[in-house]
């Protein structure tokens, strides 16, 4: 099943390395794997999605991760109220017979385009991983010819003040 | 007050009350070593990097304190990478210091540089590569405070060589801020009545207990428990001198090479009490049947250990001498009179022995002697292979943190220099390395080492002219295919005198303990060379991956 970690880490030097080596050493695999700073400039986030088999696995990677000095806490929140988030870049073959298409899938998809050229569009797009790949998939007959993906990031919601 | 960063690393080194430095000289430390010769700092030069860093290991082992290696960048820093991995599979706190070309070459293929804290990153507890000189003392403390508390383990400190020339404003931490070290020391309380109440509704419970035991100093709190409540123990390698060899209550080592006693216990227990332990594989063959009657009590410091290997029933997290501690206050033992019968029946009815031969000397009787003319209490260290297993069945030991040997990694060659570390940090004990032919021939320039120090090691070789314990693989489980395993040796005796070193070579039954005891005796260093028995088995022995209640060589008496 696919988990999203969400983790506070000291910000330094080598953790990313840290978290990514310990995951390929104990044979895990990482989906995805999003880093930045957060508000105080001294730790960052780093947003995991991971397939695992079982809980248990889960949990072993999880207190493996915590093992690493640099590493402050992990929370598990595929399950919780979160809004998740990735950006991908697509850049797709545009003639002046599909370009109107195109131009409708952007818009449903409340898309970007962001560059333009004779033959090709770059297309910006976020939102959830589902979004996302529905996405590509409709683009892709058209002649995808190149695309980034950022990996998901995600927050989770404050409770609703009542 | 303004210092360099050398100096400031000796500074720290002191006020973390370090007394000797293992190491070896390069480049990219010489401002240091420079310092180390203005300062007079205790420093034990050895032949090798690797000797440098298992001396600091056995140093560590043997008396409990963190131990301390330095080494030069790139070739001097890779020469350390097979003692951390084995300080680390050991859980043993070493702090480990490399020199690395200037900040302003780093990351240019430099000449000798080496990424040491790329390389060490899965085994070291946690590394640091030193950016500026004033950060080194605020990484040096918590170096000491990482690799000595929670679960130990080895720390590696990268100096660049600016660093180490640099000017800084010292002061030393007196605390620590690592927001995301947090061992957790006290056992849950609810588990551990949990683990009280499981006690007093077991019949045939059972004490495993590791490493964890001797790092944690509750050698003492075990045989309270054992005693209080009348449990039998058995130990892994690394927990044997966790519990006195010679104890009643003891049913000797447990798993591959483990006692019969020891191993039916295990699977026919229905309370497995496991004690800063974690079940590795060489422990529990065939997982699926290992203990498969018993609930399990897992303590451990390490809260990743817990279900790693194995389900548990009641994990109690936290120091071990806390968590025995806090359960003796409330044990309330049951009734285990009759288990105790049925395993001291085993005991009896499968002793460890073997078959003496005229006119050889057998391996295990080495040991044996040995145990008897020290009494079990001298410090041994090992190399891995048979030789290392017969020590762990036939040496009783009776002090905590006597036994130095590899036991997660199975370093060949860590012992001699271990025992060289021991014996600086224990100056009035008898240390001695049990090697075998093949392993003390992986750090046999350290023969150097103990010569110009005078350090009073013994080396006893059993040398049976094999790389033994994988000739018994090849004899048991590949038809006798002895593929590179027969050792054209040196005369043993003479490579120690050329090295100035008192040597002696045993040949028959008659003649070994006369000459064990000239050994031993002996005021400065000194070898033994014992041809034993050339193809003698490691038994009982529980075939790679077997449930543990079958072993080879187990014959009921
Ligand atoms: C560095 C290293 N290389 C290889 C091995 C594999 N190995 C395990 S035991 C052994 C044989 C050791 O021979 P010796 O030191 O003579 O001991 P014996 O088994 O004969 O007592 C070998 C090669 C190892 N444990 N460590
Ligand atoms: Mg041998």
């Amino acid at each position: 099943m696919k988990h999203t970690l969400a983790m506070l880490v000291v910000n330094q030097p080598g953790v990313m390395a840290r978290v990514a080596g310990l995951y390929s050493r104990r044979g895990y695999n990482i989906e995805s794997i999003a880093v930045g700073k957060t508000e105080d400039p001294k730790i960052s986030r780093i947003t995991l999605v991971v397939e695992t088999e079982n809980e248990a696995e889960l949990e072993q990677i999880t207190k493996q991760l915590y093992k690493l000095i640099d590493v402050i806490k992990i929370n598990d929140i595929t399950r919780d109220d979160a809004v998740e988030r990735e950006l991908a870049l697509i850049k797709v073959n545009a003639t002046s017979a599909n370009r109107s298409q195109l131009l409708e899938i952007v818009d449903i998809f409340r898309a970007k385009i962001i560059d333009v050229s004779l033959d090709a569009l770059i297309i910006e797009v976020t939102g959830t991983q589902d979004k996302v790949e529905a996405m590509i998939a409709l683009i892709k007959p058209f002649g995808l010819k190149e695309l980034v993906r950022t990996g998901k990031i995600a927050m989770v919601r404050s409770a609703v003040q009542s | 007050m303004k210092i360099i960063g050398a100096e400031a690393l000796l500074e720290s080194l002191r006020r973390e009350g370090v007394d000797v430095i293992f190491g070896y000289p390069g480049g990219a430390v010489i401002p240091v070593y420079d310092m180390i010769y203005q300062k007079d700092f205790p420093h034990i030069l050895t032949r090798h990097e690797q000797g440098a860093v298992h001396a600091a290991d056995g140093y560590a082992r043997s008396t409990g304190k963190p131990g301390v290696c330095l080494a030069t960048s790139g070739p001097g820093a890779t020469n350390l990478v097979t003692g951390l991995a084995t300080a680390y599979m050991d859980s043993v706190p070493v702090i480990a210091f490399t020199g690395q070309v200037a900040t302003s070459l780093l990351g240019k293929d430099s000449f000798q540089e080496a990424d040491i804290t790329g390389i060490t990153m899965p085994i070291t507890k946690h590394n640091y590569l030193v950016k500026k000189a004033s950060d080194l003392p605020r990484i040096i403390k918590e170096a000491f405070h990482i690799a000595t508390t929670g679960r130990p383990g080895p720390v590696l400190i990268d100096l660049p060589k600016d660093v180490s020339v640099d000017s800084l404003d010292y002061s030393y931490p007196k605390t620590v801020n690592l927001p995301g070290y947090k061992p957790n020391y006290e056992g849950n309380a609810k588990q551990i009545k949990a683990a009280s109440a499981a006690l007093a509704a077991a019949t045939k419970p059972l004490i495993y207990a590791g490493g964890g035991v001797i790092s944690s100093g509750a050698e003492q709190e075990l045989i309270r428990l054992a005693e209080k409540a009348r449990i039998p123990v058995t130990t892994t390698l690394m927990g044997l001198t966790a519990f006195p060899g010679n104890h009643p209550l003891f049913l000797g080592m447990l798993g591959m090479h483990g006692t019969a006693a020891a191993n039916y216990a295990v699977t026919d227990c229905d309370l497995l009490l496991a004690i800063g332990a974690r079940f590795d594989d060489r422990v529990t063959g065939d997982i699926t049947a290992f203990a498969p009657h018993a609930q399990i009590i897992h303590m451990d410091i390490d809260p990743a250990e817990i279900g790693k290997n194995v389900r548990v029933d009641i994990p109690i997290v936290g120091d071990i001498k806390n968590i025995l501690s806090a359960l003796l206050t409330q044990l309330v033992p049951g009734n285990y009179e009759g288990w105790l019968q049925t395993v001291e029946r085993w005991k009896k009815q499968y002793p460890l022995t073997y078959q003496p031969q005229e006119g050889t000397i057998m391996p295990q009787a080495v040991i044996e002697e040995l145990c008897a003319l020290t009494k079990g209490d001298a410090i041994i260290c090992t190399e891995v292979g048979q030789h290392q297993m017969w020590t762990a069945q036939y040496y009783r030991f009776t002090r905590p943190r006597s036994l130095i040997t590899s036991g997660g990694l199975g370093t060949m060659g860590f012992g001699f220099p271990a025992a060289i570390g021991a014996q600086v940090g224990n100056p009035g004990r008898l240390v001695i390395d049990l090697a075998g032919d093949g392993s003390i021939q992986m750090n046999i320039q350290e023969l150097a080492t103990v010569a110009s120090y005078q350090l009073p090691v013994k080396i006893i070789i059993l040398n049976n002219g094999y790389l033994g314990m994988v000739r018994q693989w090849q004899e048991l489980f590949f038809e006798k295919r002895y593929s590179q395993v027969a050792l054209a040796n040196p005369d043993f005796t003479k490579l120690a005198e050329a090295y100035g070193i008192k040597a002696y070579t045993a040949t028959k039954p008659e003649e070994l303990r006369e000459l064990l005891q000239a050994v031993l005796e002996h005021p400065g260093p000194a070898l033994l060379n014992c041809l034993v028995h050339p193809e003698v088995n490691v038994l009982p022995m529980v075939p790679p991956n077997g449930p543990i209640n079958r072993m080879l060589g187990v014959e009921a008496k």
